[in-house]
């Protein structure tokens, strides 16, 4: 009987596509947040598997911070062209622009925050009801709680105490006029199966994951690449170091790794031996000890 | 990529297991353990916990700050709700659902158990036995676990006595006599101390068993799904819009049960049309078998009217097919359950309403015994019931496949998941 046995990446692949096939048939618009990262990479791979032969049945939504690298906008755009997607774009410059947003300031200043607000704006004026996200319950402990049909209120609010349980593979996502679901295809798959599965398949990623030259600054232990949203403080200087992003977020609040891994092989190698975890580097983590926790109550991705 | 492959990085194993143990049992320390061991604690999570454990006052660092992600768990010191936690040997990949195990969870229980292939239960060696390593015991064997390892911690605080574990073993498989679990096996630990957990203890030279590690990277799961009743629940049908794929009609979803192949005969329930398997479309491609829990394309020879909530069976082997089902239902939700009451019903991918009909026992999960005085089912309370569905449904019973044989109800004026059931 042994034939009969997926292996882990099978089966995790079987499950994220089962789940996306089930926010199309339970959900009338539902919409795939695209950050132009790995994880969004890989679940908008098998988004397309799960519905092939015929097109993606949605749209793909890319909240734009205004302060994203260049190398994601255009990876983005390449791909979206490739699939023939339909491409939403929300943009945090114009929330700001029109008021409903604030900048915020000071030398951490990041617009992370903020992207809830365009997020939740963006999800209501296109009547979508279901948001699908690359969160992994691997990557923070606050995520570790969320289940894969995430219930959000008429706030977009998240209520972590008082979730929906999950039993088997039946998925609930009933919900009234105004609400709105997050879902997680990836919720089981950590860091290592994502590359493995990148391996796997053999999925294109932006350069940025792979290591090259750039300037940077050591801000308390976190590495952020050289751009005109970082000003330098007191005693801090632009250093040339050979680097890859192990995430990729807005300039201003992703670190930088130092590595010499060139293929997606030395990569799991890095991975394998790495001794903190991928949103180590995060600055926007770091703010307190359950700011992922505060952020997704209202909103976050 | 080849080493890759060689060294089985990419061609591991999933095994899901499920934790339960009482207040203190250890259970938070024997995950510490199995992650720390297998090298799964990064640095800046264990930085991250040792300054919480140090600003709480606390002298060790607290392996449960781990599984415990939320500011209310944090602040009160207890888990609320089921965590997932992964990690992973060369051998296999692990998912963990960490499941509170305070009297008032039983619904995270379940609800973590719902997906397991193994569950580990903790029993303190110095308390043995006790109601609450009963109800963990009755959980497993109601949801099915097929594997139970039960873990006598604390051996360390009874001189590694081989009496003491004899005797736990020996009162719990008495009381297992008369639960439904396949396989259940026992071990010695000591998790703080790391004995029997990864590396073989030097103070139980008595104990000749496997460490807990070993299991859980040996034991067969290839027989844990069902693959010989065949069930393909329709998910979603597939028609692309394009003059290339004018013909093409896709009936997608996950296999439920048994081994599908093109030229299979099959029968479309509820319609009862039967027709052969033109082809199957995995995510890879086309493929000449495809099983349970592969998610796929199924294209038939002849064009039926076939849509979601459908079921694709063998034509001489066919789920039961009725509107009225009994079930075993865990009851998840503050509001009781009401007989006479109607709630939505979801059941692989059929989603219909039905009628409480009658309330036959409660369960009462310490002594097995049924209660048919009290007829009250609230928050954790496990009874049999019957309910009547607004149109036929085509299942298994639960013990036979877990996916065909599982629902949940939902209220229909919150939309909340109030109660789960497995059909018998």
């Amino acid at each position: 009987m042994q034939r009969y046995i997926l292996n882990h990446l099978r089966e995790l692949e079987a499950e994220s596509i089962f789940v996306i096939r089930e926010v199309v048939a339970q959900f009338e618009k539902p919409v795939l947040l695209f950050s132009g990262g790995k994880d969004s990479i890989v679940m908008l791979h098998l988004a397309v598997k799960a519905f092939k032969p015929a097109k993606l049945p949605f749209p793909l939504l890319h909240i734009d911070t205004g302060h994203n690298f260049q190398e994601t906008l255009d990876f983005r755009d390449n791909l979206v062209k490739e699939l023939d997607a339909r491409l939403v774009v929300g943009s945090v410059q114009e929330s700001i622009n029109k008021g409903r947003a604030a900048e915020e300031t000071g030398s951490n200043a990041s617009r992370n925050v903020l992207q809830t607000i365009t997020l939740l704006d963006t999800l209501e004026e296109y009547g979508f009801d279901a948001a699908m996200g690359g969160g992994r319950r691997d990557e923070e402990k606050a995520r570790a709680k969320e289940r894969f049909f995430s219930h959000r209120d008429e706030f977009g609010q998240w209520d972590p105490k008082n979730q929906r349980p999950e039993l088997w593979n039946l998925f609930n996502g009933r919900k009234i006029q105004g609400e709105h679901f997050r879902v997680f295809p990836l919720s089981n798959w950590t860091e290592m199966d994502v590359w493995q599965y990148v391996l796997l398949e053999n999925i294109e990623m932006p350069s940025l994951y792979f290591a090259h030259d750039r300037e940077c600054v050591n801000r308390k232990g976190v590495l952020l690449a050289k751009s005109e949203y970082i000003r330098l403080m007191d005693g801090e200087k632009w250093e040339k170091m050979h680097i890859r992003f192990r995430t990729i977020g807005d300039m201003s609040c992703t670190g930088a790794t130092v590595s010499n891994a060139c293929t997606i092989e030395d990569i799991i190698q890095e991975v394998a031996a790495a001794r903190v975890t991928e949103r180590g580097s995060r600055a926007d983590d770091k703010r307190s000890e359950t700011s992922m926790e505060d952020r997704k109550k209202e909103g976050y991705f | 990529m080849s080493n890759f492959s060689n060294n089985g990085y990419l061609n591991m194993e999933l095994l899901r297991f499920t934790t339960a143990g009482s207040v203190d049992d250890g259970k938070s320390t024997l995950i510490g353990r199995l992650l720390y061991d297998s090298k799964s604690i990064f640095e800046d999570q264990y930085e991250a916990i040792r300054l919480s454990s140090e600003r709480r006052g606390e002298h060790i660092v607290n392996l449960a700050l781990l599984t415990d992600g939320l500011r209310a768990e944090r602040e009160q010191g207890i888990t609320i709700d089921v965590a997932y936690r992964y990690f992973a040997t060369p051998k296999r990949k692990f998912i963990i659902a960490d499941t509170p195990g305070h009297v008032q969870y039983t619904r995270n229980m379940v609800t973590g158990a719902s997906t397991a292939n193994l569950a580990i239960i903790l029993v303190d060696a110095r308390k043995g036995v006790i109601e609450q390593t009963k109800r963990h015991a009755f959980i497993a064997s109601l949801l099915g676990i097929p594997h139970v390892v039960v873990c006598v911690n604390k051996m360390d605080l009874v001189d590694y006595d081989q009496a003491t574990f004899e005797r736990i073993k020996k009162d719990f498989q008495g009381f297992a006599s008369k639960l439904n679990v396949q396989d259940i096996q026992f071990i010695p630990i000591s998790a703080l101390h790391g004995d029997n957990v990864v590396k073989k203890s030097a103070k139980m030279d008595w104990y000749m068993g496997a460490t807990l590690m070993y299991l859980l990277e040996t034991i067969h799961i290839g027989s844990d799904l069902n693959l010989v009743d065949c069930r393909f629940p329709v998910q979603y049908v597939i028609r692309p819009h394009a003059d290339e794929y004018h013909d093409y009609r896709g009936y997608a979803g996950r296999i439920a049960g048994g081994v599908f192949k093109p030229g299979d005969r099959v029968m479309v329930l509820p319609s009862g049309f039967t027709t052969r398997i033109k082809a199957i479309d995995g995510p890879e491609g086309p493929v000449k078998e495809a099983f349970a829990p592969m998610s796929v394309t199924i294209r038939l020879e002849d064009e039926l009217d076939v849509s979601r909530g459908d079921m694709i069976v063998r034509e001489n082997n066919v789920p039961k097919v009725s509107q009225d089902l009994n079930i075993m239902v865990c009851w998840m939700h503050p509001r009781r359950l009401q007989l006479k009451g109607k709630y939505a019903i979801h059941h692989t991918t059929q989603q219909a309403r039905c009628v409480v009909k009658n309330i036959l026992y409660k369960i009462d999960i310490n002594t097995l015994h049924r209660k048919q005085e009290d007829l009250e089912v609230g928050l954790n309370d496990i009874a049999r019931i019957s309910v009547r569905t607004t149109r036929p449904f085509f299942f298994d019973k639960y013990q036979l496949n877990r996916s065909s044989g599982s629902v949940i109800l939902i209220d229909e004026n919150t939309n909340e998941t109030v109660g789960s059931g497995m059909i018998i």
